[in-house]
């Protein structure tokens, strides 16, 4: 990564443990290290449990690591207490999959809307619905929808909400976690391009989690591969269809089904299961499923090391400069 | 199988139907997708035949029949017994219909006792037999969880594999991989596939991918403002769509290596 980009928030060998039945543990995320960069975007792709939100929740500071730190422009957030903390939570915000949705029914949307701004006593309770107007604005709604409700709109136009209320408090850094996951293709993509908008506008840095892989690549400058809780993989957007090397994320986006597809021909899938997340093996984490497994995998697990500019990749092929 | 007459489905007092006029008919081992814009109506008719539209929700006008039998005409005890074992139902976030504070293996064994009267021994094997097919980890151990343990995917996998324990006649899907992975929503693809090959269960599965649409489908329908918009076979919608709405939709598809927003 080239130096001229403005680190905002780095995380740094982060761990998180869950306790679970029978006195077991559960490593939602491992060793993970990720960079956030000012009017950048870093996608993260994996399956389902890999630990995507957990990471999220971790950099929105509504967890804490159980090892390693995040680091908001050089302070590690776990020494942030009080009202520090709550100060700090204005930079960072989350939008969801259905924001307004989860909001109670008698809330107009300009109480959604300006609930942070409130909060944090930026504005008062009688400039709010002049408020709410500047901000659905910014997301290309009618000032008219601050009177209305959410539940009677539609899930794409939910959705603008929930982003305009994330926008309220100027953050540095959105996470958004599946927020186009429920919308069809064409509101998805107004959508994809009013946070493209907003982020060459205001500098925002994004965590964009979601499991569409091919809608990942296009709007991400960075994109991780997770695995297990494992970063495996790291490459810049665009190399992502054509310039992977690890072997999970092959097998990625293999599974990806495409308008082009060749329909006669069975979609690729690891039919085998997932290795449970409890009991973590030594060496690689994808050895159980990968094909191209070697008996190193079992033994030492892959560092991730740098094989090409802004690429990393943690496989012992990778590292042996093979990567077909 | 089932035969949908120009059902309308009005909410409440609202004066627009949520869904005019939609017509569906239906062989059985037939797969249709129903693709489309949010809120234009494609939830709804999925409710509507299985009878559970959410408060003030009602088909105001058609009727729909289940193997030759009004479904307007049930009573609750017929409709008891067909839900879940003939015609069997997955959301979007099957997971979200699980009690949280309960194991899943108690609701699993439950649910299958309502239907089968087996010892709960037996349906906890099947259970968890049923959620290893599903490809998740340790059966065993996900009976013994609680839903808020498992992520949004796992929860997902555990609603699919309750709604295919009977292996039913017709699966009614909505948006059941909008929460999964690439790899999961290959593998439940798969098995639903496999579902109609093995026990010929007809399919209507609602989405937002129309990638998995295309490729599942015998038939494919696009909505737009409670309305059909577009349908025809995999061909006719993809390479020759007749709505400039479907092309719109095909146009947004996004494509691994294709148009980038940055
Ligand atoms: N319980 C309800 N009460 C009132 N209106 C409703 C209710 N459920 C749905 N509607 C309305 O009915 C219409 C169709 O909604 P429906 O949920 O069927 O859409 P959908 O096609 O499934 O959308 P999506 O793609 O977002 O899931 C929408 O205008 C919606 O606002
Ligand atoms: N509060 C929690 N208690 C116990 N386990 C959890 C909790 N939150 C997440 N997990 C577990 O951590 C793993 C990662 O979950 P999550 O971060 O939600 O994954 P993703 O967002 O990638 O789907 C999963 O195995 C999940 O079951
Ligand atoms: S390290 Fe070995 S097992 Fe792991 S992905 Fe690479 S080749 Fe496969
Ligand atoms: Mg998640
Ligand atoms: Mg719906």
């Amino acid at each position: 990564m080239s130096d001229t980009q403005e680190l905002i928030l780095e995380a740094k060998h982060v761990t998180k443990r869950y306790p679970v039945s029978g006195g077991r543990t559960l490593t939602a995320c491992r060793d993970v290290s990720l960079h956030f960069y000012r009017g950048r975007t870093l996608g993260i792709v994996g399956e389902s449990g890999c630990g995507k939100s957990t990471f999220l929740r971790m950099v929105a500071s509504l967890e804490k690591p159980d090892e390693g730190e995040i680091l908001y422009r050089g302070q590690d957030l776990a020494k942030l207490k009080g009202e520090k903390l709550r100060q700090h939570r204005q930079k960072i915000q989350m939008v969801f999959q259905d924001p307004a949705a989860a909001f109670s029914p008698k809330m107009k949307v300009m109480d959604i809307i300006c609930e942070p701004l409130l909060n944090f006593k930026r504005i008062k309770r009688s400039e709010k619905e002049a408020a709410a107007r500047k901000f659905l604005e910014m997301v290309e709604l009618p000032g008219e929808f601050a009177l209305r409700y959410p539940h009677h709109m539609s899930g794409g136009q939910r959705q603008r909400i929930g982003i305009a209320r994330a926008l309220t408090l100027e953050p540095e850094l959105i996470l958004c976690d599946e927020a186009t996951s429920s919308l069809d293709v064409s509101v998805q993509k107004t959508i994809t391009e009013l946070l493209v908008k907003l982020q060459r506008e205001k500098q925002i840095a994004y965590g964009f989690v979601c499991h569409d892989v091919a809608l990942v690549q296009s709007l991400a400058h960075q994109v991780a591969v997770m695995y297990l809780g494992n970063v495996m993989e790291i490459l810049p957007g665009d190399q992502a269809a054509s310039g992977c090397v690890h072997p999970y994320t092959k097998a990625l986006i293999g599974s990806v089904f495409d308008l082009h597809m060749d329909f006669q021909k069975p979609i690729e899938s690891m039919d085998d299961e997932a290795p449970s997340p409890f009991d973590m093996l030594s060496g690689c984490p994808f050895q159980s499923r990968c094909p191209r497994c070697m008996e190193i995998c079992r033994r030492e697990r892959p560092a991730l090391k740098e094989i090409g500019e802004g690429h990393l990749a943690a496989c012992h092929l990778a590292a042996q400069g093979e990567t077909e | 199988m089932l035969s949908i007459r120009e059902i309308s489905v009005a909410y409440g007092n609202n004066p627009v139907p949520a869904v005019e006029n939609f017509s569906l008919e239906m062989k059985r081992g037939e797969i249709v997708s129903i693709v489309g814009e949010s809120g234009s109506g494609k939830t709804s008719v999925i409710r509507a035949v299985l009878g559970c539209l959410p408060g003030g929700g009602q088909v105001s006008r058609g009727n729909i029949s289940f193997e030759g039998r009004l479904m307007s005409e049930l009573g609750k005890e017929e409709w008891q017994r067909l839900r879940g074992t003939e015609i069997s139902m997955i959301f979007q976030d099957s997971g979200a219909m699980l009690n949280p504070v309960r194991r899943i293996g108690s609701q699993y064994v439950e649910y299958i006792r309502t239907h089968e009267k087996i010892s709960r021994r037996a349906a906890w094997e099947k259970g968890a037999r049923m959620l290893e097919q599903m490809r998740l980890p340790d059966g065993e151990h996900i009976m013994r969880s609680y839903p808020f343990q498992l992520s949004g995917g796992m929860r997902q996998r555990v609603g699919i594999a309750m709604a295919m324990t009977f292996q039913p006649k017709l699966l009614l899907a909505d948006e059941p991989t909008s929460a999964l992975d690439v790899t999961t929503q290959a593998q439940i693809v798969r098995q639903m596939l496999k579902l109609r090959e093995e026990y010929h269960t007809g399919i209507i599965m609602v989405t937002h991918n129309l990638g998995v649409a295309a490729y599942m489908a015998d038939r494919i329908l696009v909505m737009k403002e409670g309305h059909i918009v577009d349908a025809g076979t995999r061909e006719q919608i993809l390479n020759h769509p007749s709505s400039a709405y479907t092309r719109n939709l095909l146009d947004s598809v996004p494509a691994m290596g294709g148009y980038r927003f940055v």
